[in-house]
This record gives structure tokens, sequence and C-alpha cells, in this order.
């Protein structure tokens, strides 16, 4: 038992605090006061220029170790991608299942990069959304050197090469995605839900789930409209924050959720519900009634994102990793734990021939996901989908209240 | 008399109403560490297994989770206690200059939302330049139980009597002597009770953690972070782990209790 | 020596709070009087209209949270009570194992006790699926989503802080001391106001200030158990300050959230003359 506890922790329980250590302590409340005279400095960054990517590639070297942040659940038990990519490269990892949320990680590491401090990660994991748009403003993720990307070039799906939000990839390199649609109980529900409609029929009284999430929902009020969030006005975000506050008004929404939505539609809580399509794939697989349609008048694709953090001590190391992870057989062993949209399209192919060697349980499970539109949509699904509008941070200010005001009443 | 009887014992039968009521939700966590679920998400009972206790260390981050909150919610509910007892007892006992102060901070810091605590606690540490790991998790701990500790601590002192404290101080009780042999033992239901409640609130805080871990993950944590694809039933099983040793411990404790009495 | 007590106990504690406490609070009112954005910075132009913005922006919420955490701090003193009672004077030697079965449930994680609940209270789940095909609730009754859920889960989560702190003022009490009330004051009830009930409240006071305190600013049950208007201020903080990055407004909004929720203790002590409690008893 004890040897398997936490270095860091005994690090922390074991070692005697250093003089230093009692100075900074003490030092620390006059840093705090200095803090708050202050005020609190930004640091908006410029597009990188090329010279200077260049430049700070050059200096780096490999340093045979990288320190990998990522969400629970999103690498087999085993890590054996991971191992296999020591095996390979020499370099060994530190994989930390740190991430929870993405406002709530980045509320973390703001003040920590703010004072130019590292983060003590190389590569962290975080969704497309205003979380991620500030670390690039903010100059907060290392602007990617594609001479040291041959696998994600090589394999990555053309629609994941040129993304709204960080085109060109000069930041981040996908690790997986997913669609909200929208999810709903057979056992309540017996029409075909096709359309974005049925959330806003008065049929469902009292029996819609919507998220909480501003960006999740503003794209869903602007679908609803025949708008399209990725080119969306304030003027539009106004109508669509009609749209969702008279859904409200009518008492069709039972109210706005987390990530907990999916155990209210799989229990017959609510019976339609915006939704992400991973989550109700698995639901499929232990045998809950839900369903997931990509509305017809669409539906948003999100992705969480690789990045290297500013300071980040391993860049080198950090990107060897993330390019690795585009070899399709270890997309593939990824892809069939995570069971999200992997950005390989050659995935489905390799997990394909793998059901036609297994047996039993993991043959059936695996030739449900080969097949499911969950996990690899179709061209037509895809060119439903859209991403979430960008803001700036004027927008910012504009967008957030009109939605929040419907979601926090 | 026989009234009296029926209501000590309607009472009796309401005091296991309410401990019942308190742990319902438990009854079904431990009902899902035993499902055979096929798939990641454990919501719907497919059958019996007992393979997740044979696999109860399979996954090992969950695991070092679990040993960081116990020894964190240890070494913080003791020097929470050791410090806020202390505290409690002057505030309650004493009239010293800074005492509305003191009285005020204890408010402030029950007051203050969690996520301003953590939030205004890891600006702290990052201007102090102090790494965040197990050690500023403790600090945090013990800052937010510190106040709980000194309320009940101090409800309990402020219904004492000083006079038997005086007679043992006439009597040639050494200060020293005199607190552990008469002061102690008169406010220790109120420092046990602070303890539970402070151990109670280490162990299970997500938020202040969260902005002070560094990359120290918790129990609560790893939860938390899990949900997104499903919580696997290992943490079911853990947390059933948790709750069989503490009934354990109770049912030990009023066995021996029996045994003297 | 004797004088200097006081100040050796509380010093550690003063240590640790001046520290971690104050420090980051003077900060944080600075901060709450700033103007900006997180990315282009945030400087100081001691703009009070950050609080008088905030505050008339969510007096809703403000309001409804003071609502909650009232109702829940009543509902656990009058859920709570009784069990302290029973524990402090019948609990005979098994006293803490009582309360400590009063904690356990909160030992295992909130996640787990929260995922549970939401199995118990489901709309057609193991409690009121039985109930509704039998005809006994109607089909569109619910629980979870409804301003009933958040009281009762702020009155669930904070229980125990009530409990212990009463049986803790309680328990002092010698019960044959009560004993011979009853048999004294002509009912049980006059026994119990004038004997049973000076001498808990300090307690009483205890709990209510950690219960009233920490429920009222509590965001996660609002989050589980709301429907679409039970949305709580520490909600609005949380989103303040993690969505939007708007420090100066999260940090105004707690700082009158802790002046507010002041205010309303030292009306509460000053109503319930706690502090003389020792005189009240004496008498």
């Amino acid at each position: 038992m004890d040897r398997s506890l936490n270095p860091a922790l005994l690090r922390g329980m074991t070692q005697a605090r250093t003089r230093r250590d009692a100075f900074r302590i003490a030092g620390l409340s006059a840093a705090g006061l200095a803090l708050a005279a202050c005020g609190v400095q930004g640091k908006k960054a410029e597009a990188p220029k090329t010279d200077a990517v260049k430049d700070f590639w050059a200096k780096q070297t490999k340093h045979g170790r990288v320190v990998f942040a990522n969400w629970p659940e999103y690498m087999p038990e085993d890590q054996a991608p991971l191992k296999k990519f020591q095996q390979a490269t020499g370099i060994s990892y530190q994989y930390k299942e740190v991430i929870n949320e993405n406002a709530e990680f980045f509320g973390k590491l703001d003040p920590v990069l703010r004072a130019g401090q590292s983060i003590g990660y190389d590569i962290v994991v975080m969704t497309n959304g205003i979380q991620l748009q500030h670390m690039i403003e903010l100059g907060y993720a290392t602007p990617l050197d594609h001479s040291k990307m041959p696998n994600f070039l090589a394999n990555a799906g053309d629609k994941y090469k040129e993304r709204s939000y960080d085109p060109g990839n000069v930041y981040t390199m996908p690790y997986t995605s997913g669609v909200t649609g929208i999810a709903y109980n057979t056992k309540y529900v017996e029409d075909d839900i096709k359309s974005i409609g049925s959330l806003f029929d008065p049929k469902y009284k009292g029996r819609v789930g919507m998220m909480n999430d501003a960006q999740e929902i503003a794209n869903f009020g602007m679908f609803a409209l025949g708008l399209d969030p990725e080119k969306s006005t304030e003027n539009d975000w106004k109508q669509a924050g009609e749209k969702l506050k008279a859904q409200r008004d009518a008492g069709i929404v039972r109210k706005y959720y987390d990530q907990s939505y999916i155990d209210a539609v799989s229990k017959g809580d609510v019976w339609i519900s915006m939704a992400w399509s991973g989550d109700v794939f698995q639901r499929q697989l232990a045998g809950e009634p839900v369903k997931f349609v990509v509305p017809e008048e669409g539906g948003t694709i999100w992705t969480d994102n690789m990045l290297i953090p500013k300071n980040a001590a391993n860049p080198v190391d950090a990107i060897t990793l993330m390019d690795y992870l585009y070899q399709p057989a270890v997309a593939a062993e990824l892809d069939e734990f995570i069971q999200y949209v992997t950005p390989v399209p050659a995935v489905q192919d390799l997990l394909r021939e793998k059901a036609t060697k297994a047996t039993g349980e993991g043959k059936k499970s695996l030739e449900q996901m080969v097949e499911s539109p969950l996990m690899f949509p179709s061209e037509a699904e895809y060119a439903k989908l859209r991403t979430y509008v960008k803001l700036s941070t004027a927008q910012e200010q504009v967008f957030n209240p009109i939605f929040q005001s419907i979601t926090q009443a | 008399m026989r009234g009296r009887r029926l209501g000590d014992r309607l009472l009796h039968a309401y005091t296991w109403l309410v401990i019942v009521w308190l742990s319902s939700p438990i009854a079904v966590m431990i009902l899902f560490g035993f499902n055979d679920k096929k798939s990641k998400s454990n919501t719907t009972w497919q059958g019996f297994t007992l393979k997740w206790y044979d696999r109860l260390f399979d996954i090992s981050d969950l695991t070092v989770a679990l040993q960081n909150s116990l020894v964190i919610a240890l070494v913080s509910t003791v020097i929470t206690v050791v410090i806020g007892t202390m505290l409690g007892l002057a505030v309650g006992r004493y009239r010293f200059r800074g005492q509305g102060v003191t009285n005020f901070l204890v408010f402030a810091a029950i007051s203050t939302p969690e996520l301003v605590m953590g939030a205004s606690l890891l600006s702290l540490f990052v201007s102090g330049n102090v790494p965040r790991d197990a050690t500023t998790i403790i600090i945090s701990h013990v800052l937010f139980s510190l106040s709980f500790v000194v309320v009940t601590v101090r409800a309990r002192v402020i219904v004492l009597d000083p006079a038997m404290e005086e007679a043992a101080r006439d009597l040639g009780a050494t200060g020293w002597g005199t607190f552990r042999q008469v002061t102690l033992p008169s406010i220790m239901p109120g420092v046990l009770a602070g303890a539970m409640l402070s151990f109670a609130l280490s162990i299970d805080d997500y938020v202040v953690t969260s902005f002070v871990n560094g990359g120290t993950v918790t129990f609560p944590l790893w939860i938390v972070g899990s949900v997104k694809t499903g919580i696997p039933p290992q943490v079911n099983v853990m947390g059933t782990l948790i709750f069989g040793v503490g009934v354990l411990i109770a049912i030990a404790t009023s066995v021996a209790a029996r045994r003297r009495a | 020596m004797k004088r200097l007590t006081p100040y050796l106990l509380a010093l550690p504690s003063w240590m640790w709070l001046a520290i971690f406490l104050v420090v980051p609070m003077a900060a944080m009112a600075s901060v709450s009087l700033q103007t900006g954005n997180a990315i282009d910075g945030f400087a100081m132009t001691f703009s009070v209209s950050n609080y008088t913005d905030a505050i008339s922006r969510y007096s809703t919420q403000f309001l409804r949270s003071l609502l909650y955490g009232g109702l829940a701090t009543v509902a656990m003193l009058i859920i709570g009570y009784p069990v302290a009672y029973w524990i402090a004077f019948k609990g005979g030697t098994r006293k803490s194992v009582y309360l400590f079965l009063l904690l356990l449930p909160f030992f295992v994680s909130f996640v787990l006790r929260t995922i549970s609940w939401g199995f118990l209270l489901a709309d057609d789940g193991v409690l009121f699926g039985p109930l509704k095909s039998w005809g006994l609730l109607a089909p569109e009754f619910h629980v979870l989503a409804t301003t009933f859920a958040v009281v009762g889960g702020l009155t669930y989560n904070f229980l125990p802080f009530m409990i212990l702190p009463i049986y803790v003022a309680l328990e002092r009490v010698d019960p044959r001391v009560i004993e011979a009330a009853y048999d004294l004051y002509a009912t049980r009830l006059s026994a119990f106001r004038r004997v049973v009930l000076p001498l808990s409240l300090p307690g009483v006071f205890a709990g209510v200030l950690m219960t009233f305190v920490p429920a009222t600013a509590d965001p996660v049950n609002a989050q589980i158990l709301g429907g679409t208007a039970n949305t709580m201020i520490g909600n609005i903080i949380q989103t303040e300050y993690l969505t939007n990055l708007n420090y100066p407004t999260a940090s105004a909004l707690s700082f009158t959230l802790m002046a507010v929720l002041l205010v309303g203790i030292f009306i509460y002590a000053r109503a319930l003359g706690t502090e003389n409690v020792l005189e009240a008893v004496a008498q």
C-alpha cells in the first residue's frame, strides 16, 4: 500500500520546510497586499510571429519526460497507449487526471500563468469554448511546430485541421470530439424526434431539459430560428434569447442541466433534452431506452483539444506525444475506450477489422461502435454540424448576460 | 411515568429515523457497487457481481486519490482540532483585546463562499510562489474547518462552570495539570464533535481543493471528473468500504462502552 | 502569565486566519473596486458602482438565498433539536456512536450522495413510481427541480451541523437535574422552557451560525436539485467568477453576501440574547 502512496504527497508531508520556505510564507502577506494594490495585469497576446515561433522551437530539446494533464476516463486504465509511447520514444510520462471542468481549470491556471509561472503540465486538454479562446488570447498556449507533427498532418481528418477557433492548428490538436444534439427517452416519447422544434413543443411541457452553458444553449436557440451560430451577430443572439426565454416562461423547460441531464433522460424525469453524443451512446450500450438525433436544423460539434501551456518545461516531448496519438492504431485504441468521435478517420476501419476477429460481448460492442453515427458521423451529418460563435471580449459581455439571464433566473 | 417512557421511546425511534434518512442514499451507493454493468455507465441495475471488489485497486489514480483524501483529512483534522480548541477556549472563557475581531474572523471564514476562498487562496500561494500540493490543501482545509471547531467548542465552554478549574488550581494543580484533568475532559464532547465535523468537511471538499491542489488529486476531485464519462463502480465500492469501516468502528465503540458500563 | 493565557491560546489560529484569510480578503476587497476585463487587465478605480450594480442586478437571487437559507435553518432546528436532546440525555454510553452515525454519510463523496438521491427521487423511480401506478400520486408529480427539493437538500446536507453543537451544549446538563425539573414544574413544557431551553441556547446559536451562513451561500443544492427559477447567489458568484471572469463583480457580491449575513446573525444574536445565557441560568 505504502509504495503506491502519491510521491508528491509524501514529499509534501515529510520534507522539512527549509528556511527559505519559512521566509516565503512570511513574505506571502506582503505579496498579497502588493497584488491587491496594483490591480490584475492584463496579458493580451499578439498573433505569434513565424520567426519567433521558429526561434522558440529551435532552442528546445528533448528532455525524455512529459507531464500530461487530462480529464478522467480519457485514457484506458492500463495506459497502454502511453506505455507504448514510452517504449517507442524513450520519453517517460506522468499522466494526471486533473481536469474536471473547463471554467474551473482555467480559473485555476489563470493566476499561475499570469504570474509567469509554470502550471507543471506539458500537455493540457480543453474544450473549444470561451476558456480555450481566453487561453489563446492571453498567450497561454504555445504555438505548435508543424514540422514535428507528421502523424497529425498525415492522419487527421480534414475537418479537424480547419476549425474556426484555431484555424491552421496554430495552437491546438484535437483529442476527441462530440456532438450536441437531442436525446429522448423512447419509453415516453413515441414519435421519431427529428426537429429541434420538439424542444419547444408545448406537448412536452415540463419534460424538456436544456443545458445551462451559455454557448450550448445559444446555439440551439439559433438553430431553432434557422440561424448559423458560427456567423451569428448580436441581433441573432437577442432573437435566440427571446425564443429561449419564451420557452422557459411557457413552463416547457424543467431545468437547465449540467452533466446530470443524461441521468434525467434515462430515468424519464425529462423525456427530451439537449445531449452530448458520447453520453447517450454509453447509455445505449447499457441497454437504457435513449435515442440520440442530430436535429435536421443543425447540431453543435465540440472538440477537446490538446495544447502546450505557456512555460511548459518539456515542449518537444509534449508535441512528440501529441503527434504520437495520431498514429491510427493508437487512435483506435483510445477511441475504443473513450467512445466519442475520433479526429482520425482511419480508426473506423481498424475497429471494424478488430470486430471481425473478436468474439462474444467484445465483438458485439465493437460492431455497435463501428456502426454508430455517434462515434462515426456520416458526411450528411457532419454537414449539419456547427461549432460555437467566436466572441471578442466586448461581444462576450453582451452574449453572456443574454443567455445567463435565462439559465440563471 | 409511563407517558415519559413512551416519549423517550418515541424520541429514540425518531433519532434512528433521522439516521436512516441521512444514510438512505448510501444504500443506493452500496447497491451499485455490486452492479454487473456492461457499459461505462453505472446507472441501471444489470445483475449482481462481486468483481468490482476484486478489481478494487485496478484504477491506480483513483486508489491514490482515496489515499490522499484520507491522509489529508486526518492531518488537517488534527491541526484544526488543536488550534481550534485553543481558540474556542479563549473566546468562550476569557475577555481579551481583539476578541471582537476574532469573532468576526471566525464568522468571515464560515461566510466566505467556497469558490471565493479557493480562488483567493490560490492567488495568495501563487503570489508567494508556494508550490501547490498536499500541504496547501491541508492549509486550506484547516482554514475552512477551523471556525466550525471554534464555534462548537465555544458552545461547550460557555455553558461550563469555571469554578471547577479554580477549585483544582486551589488544590495545587498546575496550569497544564488543570487543563488535562479538569478542562479537557469537560470540553471533550465539544472537541470530539468538532473533530468529526472537520473530518467530514475535509474528506468531502471539492471546490476549495480544486483550486489549491496543484497536481495532487483527491477522492472527490477524481469522482467529479469521472462524472463526464461514467463513475466506475470501484468508486461505489470505496465509498462502501469507508461507510462499512465507519459502521464497524461505531459497533466496536458501542460494545466496548457497554462492557465498561 | 494568566493574563497572557487567552492570547497564547488564540495565537496559532490568529496567525492562520491573518495569513490565509485576512490577506486574501484584503486583496479581494481591492479587486472588488477595480474595473476592466480579464483579457486587457483590471485597474483600481475605486468603483463603488461594482457593488450597487451587482446588488440591483441580482437582488432577486440575494433575497431568494436568504429565504431558502432561513427556511432550511428552521427545518433543521425543528428536525435536529429532538435528536440532539435525545442523544444528550438518553444516549447513555453510546452518545458519540450516535453522533458518528449521523455524520458518517458525509464521509462519502457528495457526488455519490447526490446521484443516489436522483435515483431515489426520480419522477418514476423506486419511491414515486409505485405510488403513481397505484394512482396515489398524479403522474406529473415531482420533487426534483422544485423549490422544495432545494430547501430539502440544504436541510439534509447541513443537518449534522445543527445537531452537534446543540448536543454539545445540552450534554453537560445532568439528566437528574432535568428529572428533578420535570417533577418540580407543573407541566413538562414549562420545565423544558425554563430549564432545558436556556441551557441549550449557546448550542442553538452555534448551530444556526454553522448552518444558516453556509446554506445561504451554497451553490450546489440549487444547481443539482433546483428547477428554472431557483438560482441562488452562490451560483451567480460562481458564474461571474469562473465563466465571465468578472472578478470585481464576484468579489463585490461575496462581500455583500458576507455583510448581509453578518447583520442577520447580529440581529439574531441580539434577539435571542444568547450572550447573556449564563445570567439567565443563574437567575
